[in-house]
């Protein structure tokens, strides 16, 4: 009989190692004979640590289990499935999991993450074994007629890049895997590191057949660690097994892969600074072009992907293009990895289909508010995403319906906030923020944004405010027109959509002076 | 983790020759002496620019544009504080304004004890949990105020 107990850090955050060791005494004591499986999460963070027991009835899950619960969970006959408080039912029947459309996370959870076997029995490698069949240009193909777009953010179609890589001619080409996932309120490329990472490296295996590169490099933040031990252990895993080195699955064909670790910098997000922090510069943004798909890594053609774009792609080969075509709305093909977070009740991984409003994600899967008190603001999209009231909730979760409102579906990261919320600040902080991560090279964006920290300091403390508000507007084209990248070009989406939606924040009355809280201040001691 | 220990030439050496090989090493090396010394200490410099042949100037630009790389030896314990968008939907700044109250020092500092260095960080990717912290590589979920008094006394119970 197998307990599974995610090994994934939000489920190490609410304590899955203490309730792993409390079983495991239990198991010793009453002499159960069980085993424990450290698994990815399901993605009902809610509900972690969410335990699970092989039954015959399936996977009953049990959730959130504390390490004070575990002694009566055994009481209560929990490895039969037994009643308890905590009893779920059968994991896979739980409406939040069984509503969804999980593609790229069909594993993650299920599996045992650095169990090449069970990679296997839940068709790991079937993508790479049709791939190893076909033409580099027919793999190009597949999938481009997929629709797949980039899950970073930009939204570009996978496919054409790759066939530009394919058509450069080089003695040498790279894939890099984008896993900096710097927006708050994501999550999905850190659950496929922890949770299921073989996919991302067959991913990465089909790019490089598909476009001749023989290498490629996996850049995970420093903020992940546990992601990035998992991923080197997988790395291990599968070259020893023969899935990465000079002959992959008895192919001829050769590829291997290097995980690198960042060093604390929101901008190594963008590809071309994170080509520079591997070459071992500072990240400054590059001008483009050049692509990095013609001149890139090392000056090489180079395939720039985000972690959760590459492991879609062993589905797509695996499953076809039409497969995946099959599932989305206009443009936006195939599933969206939607992540609720912030002030929300059911927060978690939701996969789906592209169209979902961000109301039905919010309400149907999150459950509103974690506070219970009314929603106010919605930020999708990361740091530079626009903050959308309520009446925008409606828009459907589509990269051309999220940009005619001025929004950006990005990595699809959805922050909730209540009605506590203080509109002026989270403007100031986004102008923080973009001072504190700009990497120097645009005027606009290394001084303007401080300028606009202390223009909206201004406006708090009701100093001169219609000029200041001018000031801010004016600030903000310059912002907007004069960045070399989306960190300064983007951070005005969040300040004027504060000023727009939600004005009556930009002129409450002035707050008595605070005695010096380090909010008050730009951070440079970071 | 944040294990401090006195710089030494021969040990920094023989860790950054280990990675001479790689492909665009300089990140790697100051990765792992900060790993072993707990900081970069400036002596390190013309060691890496001497194997690299790069200039020191260079050595140093990369160190400082980076928000990870440190000059000085942390506390025995470094508790990271997220104070991204989604911790801040769910108060992250009353626990970070305890905790500084607690401690007595700012994000970014280290109290005089040595024990504690207090840090912010943009975002763990834990942001169903909010608030988040790290302490000591170790991830925490809902860290309200009376949550990260108990993470604090457990650090120091172990010292
Ligand atoms: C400031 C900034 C930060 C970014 N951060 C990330 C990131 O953390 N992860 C990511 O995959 N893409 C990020 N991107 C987008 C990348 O530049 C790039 O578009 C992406 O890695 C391409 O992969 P994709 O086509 O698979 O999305 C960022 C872009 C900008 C401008
Ligand atoms: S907009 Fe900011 S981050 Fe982007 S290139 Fe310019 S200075 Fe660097």
């Amino acid at each position: 009989m197998k307990i599974y107990i995610p090994c994934d850090a939000a489920a190490l955050a609410m304590g899955a190692d203490t309730v792993a060791r409390a079983m495991e005494s239990q198991i010793k004591s009453l002499r159960i004979d069980a085993q424990i499986v450290r698994n990815g999460s399901r993605g009902l963070l809610w509900l972690e640590p969410l335990v699970e027991v092989e039954t015959p009835e399936g996977r009953i899950a049990y959730g959130p289990v504390s390490a004070e619960s575990v002694a009566s969970l055994f009481d209560a006959g929990f490895t039969r499935g037994g009643a308890h408080p905590l009893r779920l039912g059968v994991t896979e029947e739980i409406p939040y999991l069984k509503k969804q459309e999980r593609l790229t996370f069909a594993r993650c959870g299920i599996t045992d993450p650095l169990s090449l076997a069970d990679y296997m029995a839940h068709d790991g490698y079937r993508g790479l074994e049709k791939a190893l069949e076909m033409e580099p240009a027919a793999i190009v193909g597949e999938v481009l007629n997929s629709g797949l777009r980039g899950r970073g953010g930009a939204g570009f179609p996978t496919g054409v890049k790759w066939r530009t890589v394919l058509n450069t001619a080089a003695d040498r080409k790279y894939i890099v895997c984008n896993a900096d996932e710097g927006d708050s309120g994501t999550y999905a490329d850190r659950m496929i590191m922890e949770g299921d990472p073989f996919v991302l490296i067959e991913g990465m295996t089909i790019a490089g057949i598909a476009v001749g590169a023989t290498r490629g490099f996996i850049y995970i933040r420093s903020e992940y660690p546990h992601a990035f031990r998992t991923m080197q252990r997988a790395l291990a895993i599968a070259r020893s097994k023969g899935y990465l080195g000079p002959n992959i699955a008895g192919s001829g064909k050769a590829f291997d892969l290097e995980a690198r670790l960042g060093a604390g910098a929101y901008i190594c997000g963008e590809e071309t600074s994170l080509l520079e922090s591997l070459e071992g510069k500072r990240g400054q943004i590059r001008p483009k072009p050049p692509l990095p798909a013609m001149e890139g890594l090392f000056g090489k053609p180079t395939v720039v992907n985000n972690v959760i774009s590459l492991a879609t792609v062993p589905i797509i080969l695996d499953k076809g293009a039409q497969f995946y075509r099959d599932f989305g709305m206009g443009r936006s093909r195939g599933t969206l990895t939607i992540q609720l977070a912030g002030n929300i009740k059911y927060g978690g991984l939701v996969e789906k289909a592209f169209g979902l409003t961000l109301r039905e994600a919010i309400y149907e899967f999150g459950g509103g508010t974690a506070t219970g008190r009314p929603l106010r603001a919605v930020q999708v999209g990361g740091p530079l995403g626009a903050y959308f009231p309520d009446s925008l909730l409606d828009t459907p979760l589509d990269y051309e319906a999220f940009a005619a409102k001025r929004g950006l579906v990005g990595h699809g990261g959805i922050v909730v906030f209540d009605d506590s919320v203080d509109m002026a600040k989270q403007a100031r902080y986004a102008m923080e923020f973009c001072a504190i991560e700009s990497c120097g090279k645009c005027t606009p964006c290394r001084i303007g944004s401080i300028r606009g920290v202390e223009v909206i300091d201004r406006i708090i403390a009701n100093q001169e405010r219609t000029q200041n508000l001018q000031v801010l507007d004016d600030l903000c084209e310059v912002l907007l027109d004069g960045s070399l990248c989306a960190l300064g070009g983007l951070t005005p989406y969040p300040v004027l959509s504060a000023i727009q939606y939600f004005p009556e924040d930009f002129r409450k009355p002035a707050p008595p002076p605070q005695n010096g809280h380090a909010s008050q201040e730009i951070s440079k001691w970071r | 983790m944040s294990q401090v220990e006195c710089f030494d030439a021969d040990r920094a050496l023989s860790r950054i020759r280990e990675l001479k090989h790689l492909d665009g090493p300089l990140l790697p090396m100051l990765h792992a002496l900060q790993d072993e010394f707990g900081y970069i200490d400036e002596a390190a410099v013309p060691l890496i620019a001497d194997m690299l042949n790069i200039s020191k100037a260079e050595v140093q630009g990369v160190i400082s544009f980076y928000h990870d790389f440190r000059h000085q030896p942390p506390g025995r314990h470094v508790l990271r504080l997220c104070r991204a968008e989604a911790c801040q939907s769910m108060g992250c700044g009353k626990t970070i304004s305890h905790v500084e109250q607690r401690l007595g020092v700012k994000l970014g500092e280290t109290t005089p004890d040595g024990t504690f260095t207090l840090r912010d960080v943009f975002c763990l990717g834990l942001c169903a949990h909010s608030p988040a912290a790290m302490l000591d590589g170790e991830p925490h979920g809902r860290v309200t105020p009376q949550v990260a008094d108990a993470l604090i006394d457990s650090a120091r119970r172990r010292q």
